[in-house]
């Protein structure tokens, strides 16, 4: 196909460089970046492979990729879905492990070795998992030793008992409570009380006063609440971490999946280069099936661009030299070269981050259910505490008794089960969403989520599954003829043509000289008669009313009346439930998108939607959902698109497919996998219950309270009433937690779709 | 009393020897990957003596 001006810039690029080999060589590149020598003849390769699900998956990569020549080790870690290969770089090529994963059914992308957030990640979890066992290790001795003098060890016995104790408690306490005092100190510092404020004062009172105790030989030393307390927070504190960690490795597993760079036409070829080196005015090369990179003006070639993700249009665009594309559309079925017009923040996708940045500047902070609790929770023990003091002095007591009392308050009001009551919920829910294919990126989302009233679409990609199903046509011969030629091509109208003809099961004439038109569509001979199949105008159709609502492809035979096939963006096959589902649940629905009025029309209609809007920008979708906040209601924001992800910021909770745009993904709460839109009403069902539990949960915290604080303040609260009351209830807040693992529903059929082993 | 003076300390120590073996295990990345490690024990491999990091 010399003749096509398109293959002519390729040509001119690179001998024969095609659209595949330019790939791999980028890919290669990419892969040789990532490779970090860490002794002489030894290199280190990470990858991240997102397909790994069971232990089939890791057994087989681990021995299929030892098999690669050159491959010293390699070791695969399921939780954080990486492979970490150590090669003989003489022998082996960073390409040659990928392929050998690719082969095995694993598509991978290279990890960066630079990644040094991922890095201190890592070292603080380590950190907090080390204090976790410190004041383990801790609260097991002080406890044994405390069990020996509540058991009536007296005199010196239990003046040894109190020293040994303090010796481990204090260091253990210093050590493992710092995260506590840090947070508290800064929240102190912003005038604000958190949780950890009334956490560090009952620890370190407790330790204080204890140390009184054992300087004046005291019967009443309370080290083992004190380390007690600091060890199940910190349990708390790390689980919370694990499942941020756990959500943040996928996250950053999927914003690896899009190239951020082009192939740019130099004096010494073409080359691949990282978007930052690519300047305004570069001719940009762009191979058919590959994004768009940049923004930039067609100089040469002819193709269809999908614009699904940039303005969400169902419709592909043709292009031709002159046109304007925009970086994030996809190039169908010509190879073409652009000149960049604005890279970086000049560009469409730099607003579209503008506007993101805006909107989470204006978000407002909605205080977490803990530190709500907290700022009413505190000032009352704190109170409480005051008068405790207060009342045992006025009745004659020395103000050491009244110190000690009023401190035993602080301290058996232990906050222990409200630290714990809302991460140990969370925590549990969102293990529980995770296995569902919902990725949760911290707990504050789904308390935002719990208070949702109302929830807005975006139609394209999201309600539907983004790909084209051809409407059943009328005449099958024709659709037999163009099926024939559909299958010569990869644009994704006729991939859905011929799988649709296949599948009905049609008898395929023969087509012959086959010929892509860039930007047209195909023609060629079908039984020997010239047959075009494309758009309306190079087949010689006028476009009717009918493709209002639908995207046509018209097919002219012979000397026939050209025939049109209709194609529907079908919605996802649960979009109906789903939406009945949220409705059940009082919510209100509505679609916003950015195509065209017809099809959004048609999808509302058979969705049952009153409520849509159509042909929006990026900046009406915004304004939109900040006018809805503005008035008092609580967006859910489910999007997909470039253009949504403004949207995403602002709305008050967002969610966004995994297959939708990086930077969509990047700005919402949670990203859900598969091809159900079930996971958005489990979502919301979880974060109701997720919601129930923790005010359960404080519920709980407060009832004991409300046996154990009397008793303290009327001064019996020994440091054995303190440890049974604190643990107890503890338990019990982590149980009630734990029923949050059980499915509310049946589990979506992607969390069960098992990886071949 | 006498006792006490043998039995704390032994105490003390065995609850030492648990602090310094989880230490261990958390420097050694024995906590990494708890998913695989679950699954590992269910699939034989050819070659059992790998280096076990």
């Amino acid at each position: 196909m010399g003749c096509c001006p398109a293959d002519a810039a390729v040509a001119l690029a690179g001998g024969d460089l095609s659209p595949e080999a330019a790939a791999r060589a980028r890919r290669a590149a990419e892969l040789d970046a990532a490779l970090r020598e860490t002794r002489p003849g030894v290199a280190l390769l990470q990858l991240i492979a997102p397909g790994m699900k069971c232990g089939g998956c890791v057994a087989s990569l681990e021995r299929g990729l030892k098999a690669v020549p050159g491959v010293l080790s390699a070791r695969a870690n399921l939780t954080a879905k990486r492979l970490t290969v150590e090669l003989d770089p003489k022998k082996a090529r960073a390409l040659d492990v990928a392929d050998a994963a690719e082969k095995l059914g694993f598509e991978t992308w290279p990890l960066e070795a630079a990644d040094a957030a991922d890095a201190a990640e890592k070292r603080e979890t380590r950190d907090l998992l080390m204090r976790v066992g410190v004041a383990g290790f801790a609260t097991m001795n002080v406890m044994l030793l405390s069990v020996s003098v509540w058991s009536g060890a007296d005199g010196v016995t239990r003046d040894l008992m109190h020293w040994i104790s303090g010796l481990i408690a204090v260091p253990a306490v210093a050590y493992a409570g710092r995260p506590f005092f840090a947070s508290a100190a800064a929240s102190l510092k912003a005038r604000r009380l958190n949780m950890d404020c009334p956490i560090s004062l009952a620890i370190i009172l407790a330790t204080l006063i204890s140390l009184s105790e054992v300087l004046r030989s005291g019967p009443e030393a309370y080290f083992d609440a004190a380390i007690m307390l600091t060890f199940l927070l910190l349990v708390g504190r790390y689980l919370d971490r694990l499942m941020r960690a756990r959500a943040r490795s996928a996250a950053s597993a999927l914003a690896r999946l899009q190239p951020r760079g082009a192939t740019v036409l130099t004096a010494d070829g073409p080359t691949w280069r990282p978007l930052e080196e690519i300047a305004p005015g570069a001719a940009v090369l762009v191979a058919p099936g590959e994004r768009v990179a940049v923004d930039g003006e067609v100089v040469e070639g002819a193709s269809d661009v999908d614009c699904a993700l940039v303005t969400g249009e169902t419709t592909p665009e043709a292009v031709a030299p002159g046109a304007t594309v925009r970086a994030g559309a996809l190039n169908l079925s010509g190879a073409l070269t652009l000149r960049a017009t604005a890279v970086g923040e000049q560009s469409s996708l730099g607003e579209i981050q503008r506007l993101m940045a805006e909107a989470e500047s204006r978000k407002s902070r909605v205080a977490r259910l803990a530190d709500q609790a907290a700022r009413i929770y505190a000032p009352v023990i704190h109170l409480v505490g005051l008068a405790t003091f207060l009342w045992w002095l006025s009745a004659g007591a020395d103000w050491r008794t009244a110190a000690f009392t009023a401190i035993a308050v602080l301290i058996i009001t232990c906050p222990c089960a409200l630290g714990l009551a809302a991460p140990m919920a969370q925590a549990t829910a969102a293990g529980a969403l995770f296995r569902r294919g919902v990725m949760l990126k911290d707990g504050a989302a789904l308390e935002r989520l719990a208070l949702v009233d109302r929830v807005v679409f975006d139609k394209t990609g999201t309600l539907t599954a983004g790909r084209p199903v051809l409407r059943r046509p009328d005449d099958l011969h024709a659709a037999a003829a163009a099926a024939a030629l559909a299958a010569r091509s990869r644009h994704p109208l006729a991939a859905a043509l011929a799988a649709w003809a296949q599948g009905a099961g049609l008898a395929i004439p023969r087509a012959e000289q086959v010929a892509e038109r860039p930007g047209f569509g195909v023609e060629g001979l079908v039984d020997g008669a010239p047959a075009k199949l494309g758009r309306a105008a190079w087949v010689g159709a006028a476009e009717d009313a009918a493709a209002e609502e639908a995207t046509a492809v018209w097919l002219r035979l012979g000397e026939a009346a050209p025939v049109a096939f209709l194609f529907d963006d079908a919605p996802r096959a649960d979009a109906a439930e789903t939406i009945a589902a949220l409705r059940g649940d009082g919510l209100s629905v509505e679609i916003l998108s950015g195509d065209r009025a017809g099809p959004v029309a048609a999808l509302a209609r058979r969705l049952g939607v009153e409520s849509w809007r159509a042909g929006a920008t990026p900046e009406e979708k915004i304004a939109h959902v900040a006018a809805l906040s503005q008035a008092g209601g609580k967006v859910l924001m489910v999007g997909d698109g470039v253009n949504d992800a403004p949207a995403l910021a602002a709305a008050s909770v967002s969610m966004a497919p995994a297959a939708g745009a990086d930077v969509g993904r990047a700005a919402a709460d949670m990203v859900f996998f598969g091809e159900a839109l079930a996971p958005v009403a489990e979502a919301r069902a979880t974060a109701v219950r997720t919601r129930r539990i923790i005010l359960q949960n404080f519920a709980i915290a407060g009832g004991y309270n409300l046996i154990a604080v009397p008793l303290a303040m009327m001064g019996y609260a020994s440091p054995l009433v303190a440890a049974v009351a604190m643990s107890t209830s503890s338990l019990l807040v982590v149980a009630n937690a734990l029923r949050l693992q059980a499915a509310p529903t049946q589990p979506a059929p992607s969390a069960l779709a098992e990886a071949p082993a | 009393m006498s006792n006490l003076l043998f039995l704390i300390p032994a105490a003390l120590f065995l609850g030492g020897l648990g602090l310094a073996a989880f230490i261990w295990s958390l420097k050694s990345g024995q906590y990494d990957d708890l998913d695989g490690a679950a699954e590992r024990i269910l699939h034989e491999d050819d070659d059992a003596g790998d280096d076990g990091r």
